[in-house]
């Protein structure tokens, strides 16, 4: 059933990503393509993958952006122009409208933990629920003609096989500076939900009433590069040498 | 929005053969004449062709058949059913033309009310969606149903002397001329619901720009929602489905009734369905070439 889970539980996994700490390394990119094209459903194939014009489908991207601030053209007047790395894969938003566009049933989203899926032997590769996505989580796997989309690693995170600190997502695993955060977001007392009630964490393109799960933490405050300044002459000040050095010091001043 | 040819064909095809079969199922063709037999093959086939058509915009088409089961939340699924659904009283109407020369007034009306409801269910595919700023608007439904019973009409009046067909045809198309006028205006003057600074949530810092891209090369995203090319004749190509869509039709009309009933007013009631057709073709391209995504606030 395409409609979205009339009795949910409050269980909403998902992600919470820190653009203060990523640094745009794209392991999570490479790990996720790795453990999904031999995991659940058909693999992520790529076309033309040794010529000029190579292309393929990933379930999540790094897009870096430069963010600047007004007046932030000129250096040390109004805060600088920063550089911010962005992680982006599917959201799995509560009014999630992948789910209701597809004609088939094969785009949906789980009661039981909020995860939205393809069932892909049910996918017709119509395209609309990529259509209706705004964050572009969904792209068709032109090899297979069906809907690839991040799965939140369904098939690592209950998996029992697996030892309990890799029941995480895939990307979360492998992040090597801790930017990506896996748990239950509809919990307030987890771990996720407290780091994103402490950081202000905030939801992409709440105008497009998808509620999404996934929340990203804002880049900290950086320390501006005219406060560093004054510390540049301070390496030519010798009030505090002594013994040899201070000798030294008043004989080269004389000279 | 990248303008599949099979999209553009199936939209284009499919509203004009509801059209006719609009025209046909209220009753103003005398089911004895040919041309009526005539008129409800030609509906048919521009029904089924574009239908057919549609088809090929899938990845795994062996499946097609799964796509009646979600009408209760998908309007793509929607307009499966009432494309299939319509076919019934269509056929049967044709059927009765063909073999009793009888008309039924229950079944036409029918036929009538399930071309228009699939015309909506196919606008609403895109009207629908809430990415797409140009599109997300009561006036797409008000568009595609326009220029459907514009085009019925104009078909019609190939197929028959009536004056009254060529009448109503005029009055469909400026109606269709107009609505799609306010269409393109509201998408030209519209703010974009997205930007890069709600979509990245940066903007409490400043403005955001893309500074690289997640891969050197294009992928499907870009490809299927950041089509770009020959955007820069947007503004030639506009003015080309008004000449061969709208101007060229009334003019073809307006010259066919002064003409009168005869072999030269038919020929040109010929050229100017051709006309049409490579007009509403033109405007569909545009539909989807000018259409922006929200994904691209990304890119």
């Amino acid at each position: 059933m395409t409609s979205l889970p009339q009795n949910r539980t409050s269980k909403k996994l998902g992600l919470v990503i820190d653009l203060d700490v990523c640094v745009g390394c794209h392991a999570c990119v490479i790990s996720c393509k790795e453990w999904n094209t031999g995991g659940y459903g058909s693999a992520l194939s790529d076309q033309n993958a040794y010529g000029a014009d190579v292309s393929g489908t990933f379930l999540n991207r790094i897009h870096s952006f430069e963010v600047v601030p007004e007046g932030g053209q000129i250096i040390g007047e109004a805060g600088d122009a920063r550089i911010v790395h962005f992680p982006k894969s599917c959201l799995h938003c509560e009014d999630a409208p992948c789910v209701t566009v597809c004609p088939t049933g094969a785009s949906y989203k789980r009661s039981e933990d909020g995860i939205v899926l393809v069932d892909e032997d049910k996918c017709i590769g119509c395209g609309l629920c990529a259509w209706s996505c705004a964050y572009g989580a969904r792209e068709m796997d032109l090899a297979a003609g069906v809907m690839k989309k991040c799965t939140l690693c369904v098939d690592r995170v209950y998996n029992e096989t697996l030892e309990q600190e890799d029941r995480v997502p895939s990307c979360v695993r492998t992040c090597p500076v801790n930017a990506r955060h896996f748990g239950d977001l509809g919990d307030p007392l987890s771990e996720v939900s407290l780091m994103v009630a402490e950081r202000g964490g905030f939801d992409l393109m709440p105008e497009q009433n998808t509620r999404p799960t996934n929340k990203y933490l804002p880049p900290r405050p950086r320390t501006a590069l005219s406060s560093v300044a004054p510390m540049i002459p301070l390496a030519e000040n010798t009030d505090g040498a002594r013994g040899f050095f201070s000798w030294l010091d008043k004989t080269l001043d004389k000279l | 929005m990248h303008p599949a040819f099979s999209m553009i064909i199936f939209t284009t095809l499919s509203g004009l053969g509801y059209g006719l079969a609009i025209v046909l199922g209220l009753g103003l063709f005398d089911p004895a004449l040919v041309a009526t037999k005539l008129a409800y093959i030609a509906s048919l086939a521009f029904i089924g062709t574009g239908l057919l058509a549609s088809l090929f915009h899938l990845g795994n088409p062996q499946r097609a058949w799964r796509a009646l089961s979600q009408w209760r939340s998908s309007w793509l699924s929607r307009e499966g059913v009432m494309a299939i659904a319509t076919f019934v009283p269509l056929t049967l109407s044709a059927a009765l033309a063909f073999f009793a020369n009888r008309q039924d007034v229950a079944l036409g009306l029918i036929a009538v009310l399930g071309s228009l409801t699939t015309v909506y269910c196919t606008s609403m595919i895109y009207g629908s969606l809430r990415t797409v700023d140009s599109w997300h608007t009561r006036l797409t439904p008000v568009c595609f149903i326009s220029f459907s019973l514009a085009g019925g009409f104009l078909l019609a009046s190939a197929f028959s002397t009536l004056l009254v067909l060529k009448l109503l045809s005029i009055l469909l198309l400026l109606m269709a001329l107009i609505v799609k006028m306010r269409w393109r205006n509201r998408s030209a003057t519209l703010m974009p619901l997205s930007t890069p600074e709600s979509a990245t949530g940066l903007g409490f810092i400043g403005k955001v720009r893309l500074f690289e891209r997640p891969h050197s090369l294009d992928n499907y995203l870009t490809r299927e929602m950041g089509f770009r090319i020959a955007r820069k004749h947007a503004a030639k190509l506009w003015i080309i489905s008004l000449m061969s869509g709208i101007a060229l039709p009334v003019v073809a009309l307006l010259t066919a009734m002064a003409l009168g009933p005869g072999i030269p007013a038919q020929l040109i009631m010929v050229i100017a369905v051709a006309s049409h057709i490579l007009g509403v073709l033109v405007e569909r391209w545009l539909f989807f070439a000018e259409a922006k995504h929200a994904v691209m606030n990304y890119y």
